[in-house]
């Protein structure tokens, strides 16, 4: 089974599937800690997005390649560490880069260690996936994860402080709703989301529904 | 109250910022775990544990490290000894309860990834706590998780029986009930003075 899926061609859907069908922040719910604590605005979001991609394709790429050398027993704590060691390399990174946002992120770079997602990865896809398609699908998981955090943050940012990447988008009689950027507008938003989520799929499937029996009824 | 007395820093961990409602720490066992009061609470003291290991040890590595000038590998550090008492707490849990090691499945070895564990160790060490601090914070940390996981199951099997709409069913549901949580844990903010 193994041997046979490695043969498996790369193709657009190995990217599709980790960026919307296996989202991992709205279908799978994992990494949730990062997406709720640091999407106050839409730059915070960008930011966290695009670090935890860096580690996600770094460190897969690295347990891809380590596959076979990394005993079964010791695979978790293996991951972790080389987990730890990108995440070191994007704190130190991020701190050379820009002070302002290595503020405003606070201890959340250095808790991208312990973000379920990427370890979720390394376990189910890199350790038994070539190369090139674990750095493949770490790209998808890693995009899809950055939209989620982008839709997190721009609806906090919009309706908690009328900016986006801090333009004004609503005029100044707008009352922000700071709830929003506040701890509870994270909870509520990301319920939000879901919400439409679950209900597009059900009316996706009432309408496959309704289809199969409009056929039905026409034999 | 003096900001750096010991029930300061407890009440500040357990119920001010609260790990999880106010932090957003730890969610995914607390979205993940908190269907049942029965395992709610054991998995809450796991990770309370596991919570005042890291801490001791996190004091322990800092001062080790900070005397060899090695502080860049503190989170490689933390990280290992986290694994490994998690790895302790899975062999106690199995060894003494195997129906619980059972019911928890999955998010017994996911402790490891717990960010409110590796949270208390990183908070300690920019706060820079003495050693009682330190102790106190982990405590009260300990305390607030087990709270807020267990006030979540209480809810939650309450909206069990309740009519919901199917749409809001599952992970919305108990997102919107973490954020009403966290709205009444707002109220504390007062609290420290």
């Amino acid at each position: 089974m193994a041997a046979k899926r490695e043969q498996e061609p790369i193709t657009m859907d190995t990217f599709l599937s980790g960026l919307w069908r296996e989202n991992p922040v709205f279908v799978m719910l994992l990494g949730m800690c990062p997406v709720l604590a640091v999407t106050n605005t839409t730059e915070n979001a960008l930011a966290m997005g695009l670090a935890t991609t860096f580690v996600l394709v770094c460190s897969t790429g690295l347990v891809s390649i380590l596959r076979d050398f990394i005993p079964k027993e010791v695979r978790i704590a293996s991951y972790i560490v080389i987990i730890a060691t990108f995440v070191t390399v994007v704190d130190y990174a991020i701190q050379a880069i820009s002070l302002e946002i290595y503020n405003a992120l606070g201890a959340f770079i250095q808790l991208i260690v312990a973000n379920c997602m990427i370890l979720g990865r390394a376990e189910a896809f890199a350790s038994r996936q070539p190369l090139g398609k674990t750095l493949v699908d770490a790209l998808g998981v890693g995009a899809g994860f950055t939209l989620a955090l982008l839709c997190l943050g721009t609806v906090r940012e919009l309706l908690g402080a009328g900016e986006i990447l801090g333009v004004q988008v609503f005029p100044d009689g707008f009352e922000p709703w700071v709830i929003m950027l506040l701890p509870p507008g994270g909870f509520f938003v990301l319920a939000g989301w879901l919400l439409l989520f679950a209900w597009l799929k059900e009316r996706q499937n009432q309408r496959a529904a309704a289809a199969k029996e409009a056929t039905a009824d026409g034999r | 109250m003096d900001a750096d007395s010991l029930s300061y820093i407890f009440l500040n961990a357990a119920i001010i910022n609260n790990f999880v409602l106010a932090l957003f720490l730890g969610i995914c066992p607390i979205l993940g775990v908190s269907g049942k009061l029965g395992t709610a609470f054991p998995m809450g003291v796991a990770s309370a544990f596991v919570m005042l290991i890291a801490s001791l040890a996190a004091y322990g590595i800092n001062i080790v490290l900070g005397y060899f000038e090695l502080e860049f590998l503190s989170l490689i550090a933390y990280i290992a000894v986290i694994a490994s008492a998690v790895q302790l707490v899975e062999m106690v849990v199995k060894k003494f309860s195997p129906p619980l090691y059972r019911a928890l499945g999955i998010f017994l070895p996911l402790i490891t990834t717990n960010c409110a564990i590796l949270g208390v160790a990183l908070f300690q060490t920019s706060y820079e706590y003495d050693f009682l601090q330190s102790l106190t914070y982990s405590l009260g940390a300990g305390a607030g998780f087990i709270l807020a996981i267990v006030l979540m199951a209480g809810l939650r099997e309450q909206v069990d029986l309740a009519d919901v709409p199917s749409v809001a069913r599952g992970a919305a549901m108990s997102l919107m009930l973490a954020g009403v949580l966290s709205l009444a844990f707002m109220g504390f903010a007062g609290l420290g003075g």
